[in-house]
């Protein structure tokens, strides 16, 4: 097959292409170049950039470099932004895998006559039946580096031209193997973080920068106030710090979470962690891996990246009944459904 | 680390044959320019501000070879500055100037960016002038913000993208005319190949040239002054070429650079008729073969070496990359330091929208350009424009 491989100059992405090499594809790696803006965690930095075009170089494959920059702007960093303004906690490296590596670069691939484009990420794609012409999306072999929570937006035409070389192997194979290659990659460390926002910086630089973020009241459950935050758009929901306590030392006793945000009335109402807890979780935007399962069927529910999954009831069409309360997803977090290793599809969380 | 193991893994197999059309990125290297470079890599040697035999050897080749370049640019060889290339010249004539006298610099809005970013960076007060549809410079534009106080205004021969030659003449007149305290600096750096610049760069006072655009080595450079214009250095240290650029003298790169003028000038006419229908050719062969196909800037106007089109509904970052699988060397845009195309700024100064900037794409032809190159292109580029049109 023609491979495009995106090679993001990280180790994963380098392993892929030398595995697809050596199981005797037409490989070709690409790096998209998405944010232009200053980036230390990132994967579009010169620095990456460099290291994916020598390891390239060493495996003896042409490299480019696709500029997504103003697609990532419009369908990546301004709805995050958008979001935050209106409260809500967005995943953008999930907006970034559905609008950017899974379509703008899938798209550009099939145009360019590739079979196929190949990531780095840690899933595995099967056929859902050896003789069958559908596609599962399952997770990970390695269950600390398990990535099948942000490629839950795959649906079957993706997951039939998408690759996934490393995904069942465990990291520290993948990083042996970069060694006995001899990439300069073998010992990068991983990527952390959101890449287009600096860790000096952080959320509320990049946020400030662009929106207003202005003081809210935080309140109890009857609204008595209670304290103030300096900006109601970093809050999520579930958490701790930053919301201010009463009077001397904090006890587990008069821990606050935040339950809620009102940006609209710049508020934050708080209560304690048994407040906290749902029994349901309701979500929007679902999309399915492949067919849909039936109102009533039991899944599993993951709601941030490597969480653990908790047993729930699909309703079919927007509720998960929770087998145990967990703790209230913050809106516009991505909800992730499992049949055991298997991902179903997921959602946003409302 | 080595990278033996990934060489065993993949064995580098590069196209059978590699169709170069881009020879305004670089050009090989000319045989004159090599054997004139050889002895200085090989044995020669020498530091050219020294006071012994030796350096003195050295002192004669870099002398020799000013003397070549001062003479093909129409200037003194007292005028020859040797720097590190086209971009160092660029700087020192915009830097240098504003430097040895600050105001106001003029230039227009498709300079290479060693003009661009020199301006910003040496003034406060920079004024850019567009072109108009067929990249040439807008003539009213520019009078209208030229006045005593410019001191320093930029304009180069041949554009690095559409290879328009642009009319200096006309320029140089208007200047002397509405801006009489300003130098004129032509960037002729894509121009040394194909124009006489003893003609074409008469009207300039700074004039920037880059050896690797015309069969010389990469890493060496020349700014000619005429007359009375004053440039201040940028590079400080011994004070070589008469205190406006320290450093020793890159001796090789020098002789090798005046090889290769003298090769370019003595094969000039019949060179820019061969490449012109070479070029003639691919341009019209592809504007027949790909509907909706563009000549950016009239062909009239623009260099023997540049073919530069559009294909509207393609990206040309894809359309690379599907050249790039059969050999076929050419560029499009410019590179920003991480390798991603950005739309060109030469096409926005022209009006085009980003869209339109980024279906262009731009193949150059040089000295080393054969009738089997142009063959290639035609069978290879149509194929490539219909395979990303189809799968829109």
């Amino acid at each position: 097959m023609r491979v495009l491989v995106a090679m993001s100059g990280g180790v994963d992405s380098s392993v892929a292409a030398a595995l697809l090499i050596e199981a005797g594809h037409k490989v070709t790696g690409v790096t998209m170049k998405l944010w232009g803006g200053p980036s230390d965690s990132g994967c579009c930095s010169v620095a990456d950039v460099d290291d994916a075009a020598r390891v390239a170089q060493q495996l003896g494959i042409s490299h480019h470099v696709a500029n997504f920059s103003a697609e990532f702007d419009r369908d990546v960093v301004d709805p995050y932004v958008a979001a935050h303004a209106a409260g809500r906690t967005p995943n953008p490296c999930v907006a970034c895998n559905r609008h950017l590596k899974f379509d703008r670069l899938l798209r550009r691939a099939e145009q360019m006559g590739f079979d196929a484009v190949a990531t780095g990420h840690y899933a595995k794609i099967e056929r859902s039946a050896p003789d069958g012409d559908g596609w599962v999306l399952r997770r990970g072999a390695d269950p600390a580096k398990d990535q099948s929570y942000v490629l839950h937006m795959l649906g079957q035409r993706e997951l039939s031209r998408v690759l996934l070389p490393v995904g069942h192997l465990p990291k520290a194979e993948v990083r042996a193997r970069a060694g006995e290659l001899g990439l300069r990659t073998a010992a990068k460390p991983d990527s952390q973080d959101v890449c287009f926002i600096s860790r000096s910086g952080g959320r509320e630089a990049f946020l400030g920068a662009r929106i207003p973020l202005r003081p809210g009241r935080v309140v109890d459950g009857e609204g008595h106030p209670v304290g103030t935050v300096p900006a109601v758009e970093l809050v999520t929901v579930g958490q701790r710090r930053g919301l201010g306590h009463t009077t001397g030392p904090p006890t587990r006793a008069d821990r606050r979470y935040a339950l809620g945000v009102d940006v609209a009335a710049a508020t934050v109402t708080v209560g304690s962690l048994e407040d906290l807890m749902t029994s349901t979780v309701e979500v929007t935007g679902v999309t399915w891996c492949g067919a849909r399962p039936a109102p009533g069927s039991p899944v599993e529910v993951q709601s941030s990246a490597h969480g653990a999954p908790v047993g729930a009831v699909w309703d079919g069409v927007a509720t998960l009944a929770m087998s145990a309360p967990v703790r209230l997803v913050a809106p516009g977090q991505s909800v992730v459904l499992y049949d055991r290793d298997r991902v179903l599809g997921g959602g946003i969380a409302t | 680390m080595s990278a033996s193991g990934a060489q065993a893994l993949a064995p580098r197999d590069a196209p059978a044959r590699v169709v170069y059309l881009d020879h305004a990125a670089t050009t090989p290297v000319r045989p004159e320019a090599r054997d004139a470079m050889l002895p200085w890599l090989t044995g020669r040697f020498g530091n050219p501000s020294g006071s012994h035999p030796v350096a003195r050897a050295a002192r004669t080749a870099v002398d020799d070879a000013r003397d070549t370049v001062a003479g093909l640019l129409g200037v003194a060889p007292a005028g020859i500055v040797f720097t590190s290339g086209g971009t160092e010249a660029d700087n020192l004539a915009v830097g240098g100037a504003l430097r040895a006298r600050p105001g106001a610099v003029v230039t227009t809005g498709a300079e290479h960016h060693a003009v661009l970013h020199a301006a910003k960076g040496f003034a406060t007060d920079v004024r850019t002038v567009g072109l108009d549809g067929d990249g040439m410079v807008d003539m009213e534009r520019l009078a209208a913000v030229l006045d005593d106080d410019v001191r320093v205004v930029s304009v180069m021969l041949v554009n690095n993208e559409i290879g328009t030659v642009q009319p200096l003449d006309r320029v140089a007149a208007l200047v002397r005319r509405r801006a009489p305290h300003a130098v004129l600096h032509t960037d002729a750096v894509q121009a040394a190949a194909w124009l006489d610049l003893r003609t074409a760069a008469a009207d300039a006072d700074l004039i920037s040239i880059s050896a690797h655009k015309f069969g010389g080595p990469q890493g060496v450079g020349a700014l000619a002054v005429r007359g009375g214009a004053e440039v201040a250095p940028i590079v400080f240290g011994g004070g070589q070429e008469r205190e406006r650029r320290s450093g020793t003298h890159n001796v090789a790169g020098i002789a090798g650079m005046a090889a290769a003028l003298v090769a370019a000038d003595a094969s000039r006419v019949e060179e820019t008729a061969r490449v012109a229908a070479h070029r003639d050719r691919l341009a019209d062969g592809l504007i027949a073969e790909i509907s909706d196909a563009r000549e950016t800037g009239r062909r009239a106007a623009k260099v023997a070496g540049n073919c530069h089109l559009r294909f509207p509904g393609v990206e040309s970052e894809a359309l690379l990359v599907l050249l790039d699988e059969e050999g076929v060397c050419a560029s499009a845009g410019s590179a920003c330091a991480s390798g991603a195309l950005e739309p060109s700024h030469v096409l926005l100064a022209m009006g085009l929208v980003p869209a339109d900037a980024a279906s262009s794409i731009r193949f150059s032809l040089g000295w080393t350009t054969t009738a089997a190159d142009i063959d290639a292109a035609l069978r290879v580029v149509p194929p490539a424009v219909a395979r990303l049109r189809a799968g829109r």
